[in-house]
């Protein structure tokens, strides 16, 4: 570890931290209905959308409505997406000439796209047309990211509201997301992007002859457009299949301190929604300090194990570091920072190879995500996946006092808990049941890249990966055969919706309540006990669900490693 | 529920159209007109023909030449289109070598590649990333320290006299972004470039 690595990392946080009252301050008039500088530009556009669907901007809806709506633009956006994928050989923008994609591959990659997983079980430059990666892909990283954050704008209005029916209209709230905010920052993005270096062309893929004199193909396409909102949506999937380790997709060491900004910006601006909506930011500073504890902790664990390598490389007397896997311009620092950034977040896309992290620095992806991404977390699913553990934490502390528990205004009641922890319960067994299916199944375990404890976790990561929807893996592994697919998709879909619909089941039930004023036996949810109780209860649930597994993974393979093992 | 059938497809559809379409083809526009040499992939021409792209690697063999790191790309195999073999810094495929920390197979490639280098130049350490495998297989750059590595066997190839070979390799050297964002590095394609203008 260097210092001017660490100033890389305080740099980091200072800037995310600064930025997050100024986003979340737009975000909040953006979803209140209320004036913003870019009105002008777009309203008639909005206004044109709202006419021709029919959608009464001023009437709302009740939560299950709400919920059926969000559901049905999924539908809209899963047949979409998969026609695409299959038609592709047979429309236009397909220079490379790229064939239809196989049933199964396209139906675990339309589940990928709209769950916000971006899964990736293909290579994009070798399988995808450039039509499909703008109308299929680069749309469904927009919608899927709106999504996400107008359902945590409803549970939020849910805490806000008092003795109300409604939580808003996703009509309204996803257009308005999508115009007003992930657009005009895309545009300004795409272009500091292709200023870095990032191809953005309809051009057919460039045949060169090196200075060897050998043949060299450079795939090329219109990259930055779609990496924008990849990273911006937390959406993750790749233009190519090196991910933002690929120099097209991540050109420079300022492209890749952006692209990490990015990934945490609006995850981050929505803790301030939360705290401006229910009427004091500082509930919502308490959100971030509880997120960034255990965003720090992962960080220094992470770089610690990195710069620390191997026990290969040091045997060899190679030091500096583990540097298989990464890549030169962004070295140890900027490779392990973006590591705990993309699974602390639910993004997924990697500017180094998860899967050649050391054994404990790749443990730390797959604890972010096990705790289920709420460290920032994906654009929206984040902040609903920390509401849900904040629920549990109130719940538990109202125990030890004997009161009601409750929580910016809101009792905190039987229903609330059962709803917060079936969708924390349906995480594990989704990501622990089909990872103890495959672990037997004779099928999957010749698709492993790695022999021993390393091959276990290569399966560990992909169904925590695909439940958590964040998207990166352990890639040794050939997860493109019929059961990774359809396993993977299916553990996507749970991941997401058994989410998603008990948050919204709070969200209707909490804007039911009356608010209560607080008095002096409320729990202060703005100070350091109610942060160093929730994080303590967000890692003992963690720990005492995922410790077993983690212990027959990374923690074996580590002991291995210092034994001098190799498989 | 019904009534929220009309919205469904036709904000969807609409929505769809911005962000796929209108979205991704205007900024191709703007990208175009603003920065034309990057939007096409950073190009290099040398007398009329592509030599390669600024930002992708490229495999250097000859002992004239300075190399980039080990890449782990594939490509389709001539002789049976179904498997796919060793094609290091095939720009239409990129990858890693996805092997772990506990990998027999990277223990051994990396002993083999270390001996090697150490019999090339047995005076200086080897840099850790002249035998890592990059994550996308095409790594335009190596460290300062990967290209000063080389220098004796360019300059021995190429009749040169140590010094000036030294003196390019730190003539092409950058350092941090801003003094501070990732790491000192060389691009090994503008190096190389840089080497045969020395020549002539």
């Amino acid at each position: 570890m260097t210092v001017i690595g660490w100033i890389q990392i305080i740099l980091f946080c200072a800037i995310i931290v600064a930025l997050t009252p100024l986003a979340g301050g737009y975000m909040t008039r953006v979803f209140a209905g209320e004036r913003t500088f870019l009105r002008p530009v777009l309203r008639p556009i909005e206004a044109a959308i709202y006419w021709a669907g029919g959608v009464n901007e001023t009437r709302e809806q009740h939560w299950l409505t709400y919920t059926v709506a969000m559901l049905l633009f999924h539908v809209g956006g899963f047949f979409i997406l998969y026609a695409l994928l299959r038609l592709q050989g047979a429309l236009p923008f397909n220079p490379a000439e790229m064939s239809a994609v196989a049933p199964d591959l396209a139906f675990n990659t339309a589940v990928s796209f709209i769950t916000n997983t971006n899964w990736q079980n293909y290579g994009g430059e070798g399988t995808m047309s450039y039509l499909t990666q703008m109308l299929g892909l680069t749309h469904q990283n927009f919608l899927s990211a709106a999504t996400g954050i107008v359902l945590a704008v409803a549970l939020i209005r849910g805490f806000a509201r008092a003795s109300a029916k409604t939580v808003g209209n996703f009509w309204v709230d996803i257009t308005r997301c999508t115009l007003y905010i992930l657009l005009p920052i895309c545009i300004v993005y795409t272009v500091f992007l292709v200023w870095q270096g990032m191809p953005q062309t309809l051009g057919a893929y460039v045949d060169a002859t090196t200075l060897e004199g050998a043949k060299q193909t450079i795939a090329v396409g219109p990259v930055a457009s779609q990496v924008a909102i990849k990273m911006l949506g937390t959406n993750g999937g790749g233009f190519f299949n090196a991910n933002a380790a690929h120099p097209f997709e991540n050109p420079t060491a300022l492209s890749n301190f952006i692209q990490m900004l990015s990934i945490f910006l609006l995850g981050a601006a929505l803790t301030n929604v939360f705290g401006r909506m229910v009427g004091n930011q500082r509930q919502g500073w308490a959100i971030l300090a509880v997120m960034g504890i255990l965003f720090v902790a992962g960080v220094a664990f992470c770089y610690w194990a990195e710069a620390n390598g191997t026990a290969t490389l040091n045997a060899l007397g190679l030091t500096g570091g583990n540097m298989e896997g990464k890549e030169v311009r962004f070295g140890i620092v900027g490779s392990a920072l973006f590591a705990v950034i993309t699974t602390a977040a639910s993004c997924g896309a990697v500017n180094a190879m998860h899967d050649s992290l050391t054994a404990l620095g790749g443990m730390i992806p797959l604890i972010n995500m096990q705790l289920g991404e709420i460290v920032i977390g994906g654009v929206g699913a984040g902040l609903y996946g920390m509401l849900l553990f904040v629920v549990i934490t109130i719940f538990i502390a109202g125990l030890m006092v004997g009161r009601t528990p409750e929580y910016v205004g809101k009792k905190i009641e039987a229903k609330e808990v059962k709803m917060a922890m079936l969708a924390i319960l349906a995480m594990p067994l989704m990501m622990l049941g089909w990872t103890a299916i495959a672990a037997i199944n004779p099928e999957a375990l010749p698709q492993l890249g790695n022999a021993g404890p390393h091959g276990f976790s290569e399966i560990l990561y992909l169904y925590t990966s695909s439940t958590a929807n964040n998207g990166s893996a352990f890639g040794g592994i050939t997860a493109n055969t019929l059961f990774f697919n359809i396993t993977g998709a299916v553990a996507m879909f749970v991941g997401r919706f058994f989410m998603i619909v008990p948050a919204m089941a709070i969200a209707g039930s909490l804007a039911e309540k009356k608010s209560i004023a607080a008095s002096a036996g409320t729990f202060p949810t703005t100070g350091g006990l109610f942060v160093g109780l929730t994080v303590g209860v967000i890692l003992v649930v963690g720990g005492l669900t995922f410790f077993p597994v983690l212990a027959l993974g990374p923690i074996v393979e580590h002991l291995a490693m210092i034994a001098g093992t190799v498989f | 529920m019904l009534k929220e059938l009309r919205p469904a497809i036709v904000v969807l559809v609409l929505l769809t159209l911005i962000t796929g379409l209108v979205y991704p083809l205007g900024m191709t526009g703007i990208a175009g007109a603003l920065f034309p040499k990057q939007a096409q992939g950073s190009l290099i021409e040398k007398d009329g023909k592509v030599i390669g792209s600024a930002l992708i690697g490229q495999a250097f063999e000859s002992d004239k030449y300075f190399h980039g790191r080990p890449s782990a790309t594939t490509g389709p195999d001539p002789k049976d289109a179904t498997k796919t073999v060793s094609a290091p810094y095939n720009a239409s495929n990129s990858m890693g070598s996805n092997l772990g920390p506990t990998s027999k197979a990277l223990a051994d490639r990396l002993k083999e590649d270390v001996d090697k280098l150490k019999a090339e130049n047995p005076n200086a350490a080897v840099p850790v990333d002249l035998v890592t495998a990059s994550g996308s297989g095409l790594d335009p750059d190596v460290s300062p320290a990967a290209a000063l590595f080389q220098v004796p066997r360019v300059a021995k190839a190429r009749g040169l006299p140590d010094q000036n070979v030294r003196a390019l390799v730190e003539a092409q050297t950058e350092g941090r972004t801003l003094g501070l964002l990732g790491e000192p590095r060389v691009n090994v394609l503008k190096l190389n470039l840089a080497l045969d203008a020395l020549r002539s």
